[in-house]
């Protein structure tokens, strides 16, 4: 399943990466402590996190992520955005809760590594 | 690329610079990507890059780190200004982390750091003297 298609279901916004959302999600992740991503989260997962800080942007181009979902209407900082524009990582937000997009996920077939 | 070519490429890390911080590391990324190193390889020299280069971020008074790209391996050494780690068996255990709290609310400090770069690396040295600062040698191979 593509980022695109993932796009055109559930409630997510997109706010950086519109370019780039044809990649193909492999699996899904949940945390929000960066190292934990970085040793954990298999390469082409989407990954559900609060954190809005521009450090994510560097995570997910780092760890080789499809996207990453800033959930519980998390707030994301300019730089955060700005950043993943340049670096062409697929950024979302949705108002969901990291619990409820993580279900809705696993509902349209996306299982953890 | 014969096998006395490498690129290498230092980088000065500033102790509390966030904003900056994985830059060092993306470009590495970059680099491998173009001279063609398979990308689960690439990952793991990324990761272990980033997570020394965010140590001396956050835990160091400063440093630099090194990459030296060869054609069958990537050696990246880091050194940093101190204040150095009393004991490193403890650092080394995942969830150990002296990191304060503000740090760890941007999600840091999970005590993955070392764990993250002894696993990623197919060797991993590090040494630390307190009052002085701590050295880590990793090296990732292509095969």
């Amino acid at each position: 399943m593509t980022v695109e298609e993932v796009v055109a279901i559930l409630p997510l916004n997109v706010v950086a990466g519109a370019s780039c959302m044809d990649k193909s999600i492999k699996s899904g992740y949940t945390s929000d402590l960066l190292s934990n991503v970085m040793g954990f989260a298999a390469a082409d997962s989407i990954w559900i996190t609060m954190q809005g800080h521009q450090n994510i942007v560097a995570v997910a181009l780092l760890a080789g992520l499809a996207a990453v979902i800033v959930a519980g209407g998390a707030k994301l900082e300019s730089d955060t955005i700005e950043k993943a524009s340049t670096e062409g990582i697929v950024l979302l937000t949705t108002e969901l809760s990291s619990f409820e997009v993580a279900g809705r996920l696993y509902e349209l077939g996306v299982r953890g590594a | 690329m014969n096998s006395r070519q490498a690129i290498t490429t230092e980088f000065k890390l500033k102790a509390g610079d966030f904003g900056a911080a994985g830059e060092a590391s993306s470009q590495i990324k970059r680099i491998l990507q173009q001279i063609g190193v398979k990308a689960e390889i690439a990952r793991r020299i990324a990761i272990s890059a980033y997570e020394a280069e965010m140590n001396v971020i956050i835990h160091s008074m400063g440093g630099i780190m090194r990459i030296e790209i060869l054609p069958d391996r990537t050696d990246i050494f880091v050194e940093d200004d101190g204040p150095g780690i009393a004991d490193v068996n403890l650092a080394m255990q995942e969830g150990y982390s002296t990191a304060p709290d503000h740090i760890r609310d941007m999600g840091f400090g999970a005590g993955m750091g070392l764990p993250n770069m002894a696993r990623c690396s197919d060797e991993f040295e590090i040494s630390s003297e307190v009052g002085v600062g701590t050295k880590i040698h990793m090296v990732i191979r292509y095969k």
